[in-house]
């Protein structure tokens, strides 16, 4: 019984197959704009929609500026004092997350939807141990409040999950290395058992072994305990490794979007396809690499007509006039491009 | 820019750098950090190093002191003179005149384009830096090659960004005005410090590919230092495993590649995240151990993280970076003479899919 | 790695070139000399930092205040020379003289006084008029008189006007603020930079005399020396801005110092060959001036209010300053008179304040402009 829900007519964003569950999360025409104090507006966010579905994981890729810090932040509504959302839904498992009020929505925060914000592994205060951090947010947010024996249990729990040393409870943050710093960080944000997780470049500042065996832990997380996890990054790589599903944003919509595997192995967006060819790896060809042209829009007056035509090799008359929509062209993958069908399959140009 | 293919332009020699650890004003330190502890290289004219490593292996202290913005403990560093075509040792230059052509030689272009810019200088300020501490030209001759170098960096027309200041640029705007800065006087080598890891990926291949047009435009030698193996692999001929301030492997860079004999080159390539969701991702054959940087043991550095070490490699000392042919360079005791490897079975690693 | 770019919400302004109108066509040569399109992009950047600075009300108003009293500085000289003062040598700030000269008849003792107005006893009549007897006519001047039409803030005990003492006053008030101000910004740059730049003996050394400068109390020590020396008002600048230069400012200086000295154009220009004396001056200095000038703001305050401080105690070599009027209503037992006599307390004393105040505004509204610049860059 596949719910009706996956077939509207704004096309079936995800990539979902056969579940017949209700995605946890539904973004629909998300638009936020950030107001300037001369009066401008920025368009950080135009018209988002994705599906997370249950216990998958869903990457945002994109350079700085697309918007995608942006529409996890907005999620939260956590966004800047000038941010304003002008349009669209955010349904948590049912619920418009846009319609709550700051109340309700703090009450939501880290029970329902919790964040690995960027840098996190360095905001840890120096003065309390880790465990009195974490139970500080248990304390906040659980209802009823915690007892010490329930809250260290539970402490003890995450951090065999996230493969810490119970014992590191009482230690503090300058006793831990960047990679344990992070999966503190990660154990807090499972701290309320929440319903998604977004994790805003979970690994950036790690050191590359590090980071496999933190991409690892995340992955073991995610389908022993069937999260539902939002990655944001803006390495490729990172993303092929540990999501089944990925959105490409590009100064502030989603220009391509589909199940990981079908994003790399035939993308049709030019956008995409230019980011896959021109990353440099330690496998396939060496330097038959393409470069990408000219830098990423202006949001305070971005390019009329598709946002990426300045940049675009495949860019036509239409480009420059409307603006495309997302449009599926097979199961689950959409991508907003008029001219996806010059994109050649093959991945690298000939250097 | 005279250079002869195959002749050496930089060569590096048991090179040292030690941090004492102050132990009060008066009294002598007897601890210190060997941030850089014996580093051997040679890299050829018009040829790129690429040193590779994770974070407080040295590379980077290893950099710094090949422009002599730290001083080397011990070791010499000869650097060849483009115009007397003499190896100048870098350790030995005492009078200002030997400091001047150093600085005419060898430039440096900065991982950070934010913060490697005087924010309150003009972008042809920073530029004609060189040529103005050199007292090279006047100022109509340092416009003009400004403007030169401007455009050769992709910023055309050149005009327009030489009263820009550095925060009305982007960062692959003020990565290219880097690069020219440290291509103005003609150097003949240039250390490249991470010059893209801050840059958008989009950015990125843009700026590596200007790099390597220059190099072969201008013949500049490069060492390039980043801890992205993939990065380091498009831009270098030969590449460098750094670990805890000593190499453990150099090599061309497709030998290095297709043929790792040290576990941590080997650790290294398994781990670094492949833009394919089917790639099969071999095991990361490591410990966690915690190594020591201050007054390390005599014995192999990499003990500690090592699966495979044995008796030898705990009581005999480092291992020194010996040849096994092919121009590869290994630091240990369980690869034989000829790239073999005789120690305990190990996963097979291919990163040809 | 963080990539770090352009907040996508911060403020995108005009490049500076358009706002100068410098405007370079491709392939042209540069239409006008360099140092010219500097002057014009240094002005167009005040430009835009006067806008900032515009938004801070209180600045404003400190503005307005320091405007009021340059003014009221040049109209001494106005007032004097072409101005409604002319006339006389009666408004002569130091020796003029003008007082309502009353006769009173003496009589024997007060009992006897019938009209205060027009009598007065003997006792407190030989006060003013020597030797004299019941029976005389004692001419008692009236000083300090109350304002009137002559004098627009009435006189002193001296009879002298109080309106162009004050205005005379000021120009010596900037004087003084500023000779303070400019010591204190180029001993505690100077210290600061080089204190953070060479570190190590140089830089404890520095600090721990900057340490000392802090313990010692200014005031006294401006006592003793004004007790051992002529202090004039140069020479009290001087003093003030060495003692504020080496001091707090000096410690404040160097740790911005040294926060620009670790950030890599440092390590850039050295690479490009700048010697340390090139790396200090055209490099550590200009980025620390910012902070310098702001602090240049707080020394002008503190130079106003210690002057006055020390005038009051008659310390000062200086015809008439702000706190002499001051000084001057004390000796001759006025100060506590309350509101009877304000002309001689109040135009003064709210002078110093407001002046003070003027300069602390705008010292607080440019810390707006110069901090968030200095953090984003």
């Amino acid at each position: 019984m596949t719910d009706s829900r996956m077939d509207t007519a704004e096309g079936d964003f995800g990539g979902v197959t056969s579940t017949a569950e209700r995605p946890i999360l539904e973004v629909k025409n998300l638009v936020m704009n950030y107001e300037l104090k001369g009066g401008g507006m920025v368009s950080a966010v135009e018209g988002v929609s994705f599906n997370v579905p249950k216990g998958k994981s869903l990457g945002l890729v994109g350079e700085s500026g697309c918007g995608k810090t942006s529409v996890a932040l907005t999620l939260m509504q956590l966004a800047a004092d000038n941010a304003r959302v002008l349009g669209g839904e955010v349904v948590l498992d049912g619920d418009d997350l846009l319609k709550l009020d700051r109340e309700q929505m703090r009450r939501r925060r880290w029970t329902d939807v919790s964040m690995v914000f960027q840098g996190a592994m360095n905001s840890w205060n120096p003065v309390y141990t880790v465990g009195e951090q974490i139970r500080e947010t248990m304390d906040i947010h659980w209802s009823p409040k915690p007892t010490t024996a329930q809250a260290r249990a539970k402490i003890v729990e995450l951090f065999n999950l996230v493969g810490i040393n119970p014992e590191m409870i009482d230690r503090y943050p300058h006793e831990f290395s960047g990679g344990m710093k992070q999966r503190a960080v990660i154990a807090m944000a499972l701290a309320c058992d929440p319903k998604l997780i977004i994790a805003d470049e979970p690994t950036t500042a790690l050191d590359v072994i590090v980071q496999e065996q933190i991409l690892q832990e995340l992955k073991k997380i995610q389908h022993g305990l069937g999260m539902s996890i939002i990655y944001i990054s803006h390495d490729i790589a990172v993303i092929a490794e540990i999501t089944d599903l990925l959105g490409v944003m590009y100064a502030g919509k989603i220009v391509e979007i589909g199940s990981t595997a079908e994003v790399f192995a035939r993308p049709r967006h030019p956008y995409t396809w230019l980011i896959l060819s021109s990353t440099p790896s330690i496998t396939g060809p060496r330097r038959a690499l393409a470069p990408l042209v000219g830098e990423p829009p202006n949001l305070l007056d971005p390019p009329t007509g598709c946002r990426f035509h300045p940049r675009c090799p495949f860019a036509t008359q239409i480009c420059v006039q409307e603006e495309p929509t997302l449009m599926e062209i097979s199961d689950g993958h959409s991508i907003a491009c008029w001219n996806h069908e010059q994109v050649p399959l093959t991945l690298k140009v000939d250097a | 820019m005279t250079s002869r293919n195959g002749e050496v332009r930089v060569k590096v020699q048991d090179l040292h750098k030690l941090f004492p650890i102050s132990r009060g004003l008066f009294r002598a330190p007897t601890d210190f950090v060997h941030a850089v502890d014996g580093v051997d290289f040679e890299i050829k004219a018009g040829r790129s190093l690429g040193l590779v490593g994770e974070s407080g292996c040295g590379k980077t202290t290893t950099g710094r002191m090949l422009v002599k913005l730290d001083d080397a403990t011990e070791g010499t560093i000869l650097i060849r003179d483009s115009e007397s075509g003499e190896m100048l040792d870098v350790t030995e230059i005492r009078s200002k005149t030997e400091q001047r052509d150093f600085r005419r030689n060898v430039q440096m272009i900065f991982q950070d384009p934010y913060e490697s810019m005087n924010p309150r200088r003009t972008i042809f300020d920073t530029v004609s830096e060189p040529l103005a501490v050199q007292n090279i030209g006047t100022t109509e001759e340092r416009e003009a090659r400004v403007v030169d170098l401007l455009r050769l960096v992709g910023l055309t027309p050149p005009e327009p960004f030489l009263f820009r200041y550095p925060h009305e640029l982007s960062g692959g705007q003020r990565q290219r005005v880097a690069i020219a800065r440290a291509l103005v006087m003609e150097p003949t080598f240039v250390v490249a410090d991470e010059p893209t890891s801050m840059l958008d990926v989009s950015i990125r291949i843009s700026i590596m590919r200007l790099m390597l047009e220059l190099a072969e435009k201008l013949g500049v030698t490069y060492l390039y230092i980043t801890h992205d193996l993939a990065v380091a692999r498009y831009m270098c001929d030969r590449i460098a495993v750094m670990y805890l301030g000593k190499i453990v492997e150099i090599a061309p860079t497709e030998e290095l590649l297709t043929n790792p004999m040290h576990p941590y080159t080997r650790a290294l390539l398994s781990a670094v995240p492949v833009p394919d969701p089917t790639y099969q991702r071999p095991v990361v054959e490591i410990e966690g151990g915690v190594a020591r940087a201050i007054n390390p043991a005599p014995e192999c550095r990499f003990i500690a993280r090592c699966p495979f070490a044995t008796d030898t490699c705990r009581t005999e000392p480092h291992p020194g970076l010996d040849d096994r042919g092919n121009e590869h360079h290994v630091a240990c005791h369980m690869v034989g003479p000829d790239g073999s490897w005789n120690g305990a079975e190990r996963a097979v690693l291919s990163l040809r899919s | 790695m963080v990539i770090k770019d352009k907040d996508p919400a911060e403020v995108l302004e005009p490049t500076l070139e358009e706002v100068a109108g410098v405007v370079v066509g491709v392939g042209e040569d540069l239409p006008e000399s360099l140092w010219r399109v500097r002057w014009r992009l240094g002005w167009a950047g005040f430009k835009k930092n006067w806008r900032l600075f515009s938004e801070n009300k209180i600045g404003m108003f400190g503005l307005a205040l320091i405007i009021f009293f340059a003014l009221m500085a040049i109209a001494h000289p106005l007032l004097r020379g072409v101005g409604p003062w002319q006339a006389d040598n009666i408004y002569d700030p130091v020796i003029g003289f003008d007082a309502v000269a009353i006769d009173y008849e003496v009589v024997a003792t007060e009992a006897d006084v019938a009209d205060p107005v027009t009598q007065i006893d003997v006792r407190t009549a030989q006060l003013w008029c020597f030797g004299v007897i019941p029976g005389d006519v004692c001419t008692i001047n009236q000083t300090p008189a109350p304002p009137n039409a002559d004098h627009w803030l009435g006189t002193d005990p001296l009879g002298r006007d109080v309106a162009s003492q004050l205005t005379y006053s000021t120009r010596a008030a900037f004087f003084l603020g500023s000779i303070a101000a400019l010591v204190t910004v180029g001993v505690a740059t100077t210290v600061g930079a080089i204190a953070a730049f060479y570190g190590g003996w140089l830089d404890n050394f520095l600090m721990r005399l900057a340490d000392l400068v802090l313990l010692l109390p200014l005031i006294p020590i401006l006592i003793v020396v004004s007790g051992m020396f002529e202090v004039t008002m140069p020479l009290l600048g001087v003093l003030i801005g060495i003692l504020s230069g080496f001091g707090g400012t000096a410690i404040v200086l160097k740790s911005q110092a040294l926060s620009v000295k670790v950030k890599p154009f440092i390590d850039a220009a050295r690479v490009s060959g700048g010697s340390n004396m090139h790396l200090i001056f055209k490099h550590v200095i200009p980025n620390v001036l910012p902070l310098s000038f702001l602090y240049m703001m707080f020394t002008v305050t503190e130079a106003i209010s210690l002057e006055a401080t020390l005038s009051f105690f008659g310390l000062i070599e200086a015809p008439m300053t702000w706190g002499i009027m001051l000084s001057t209503a004390q000796t001759q037992g006025y100060l506590r008179s309350g509101l009877e006599f304000w002309w001689l307390l109040i135009p003064a004393g709210v002078a110093v304040s407001l002046l003070a105040a003027g300069f602390f505004f705008v010292g607080r509204a440019m810390d707006e402009v110069i901090n968030p610049r200095l953090r984003s860059r």
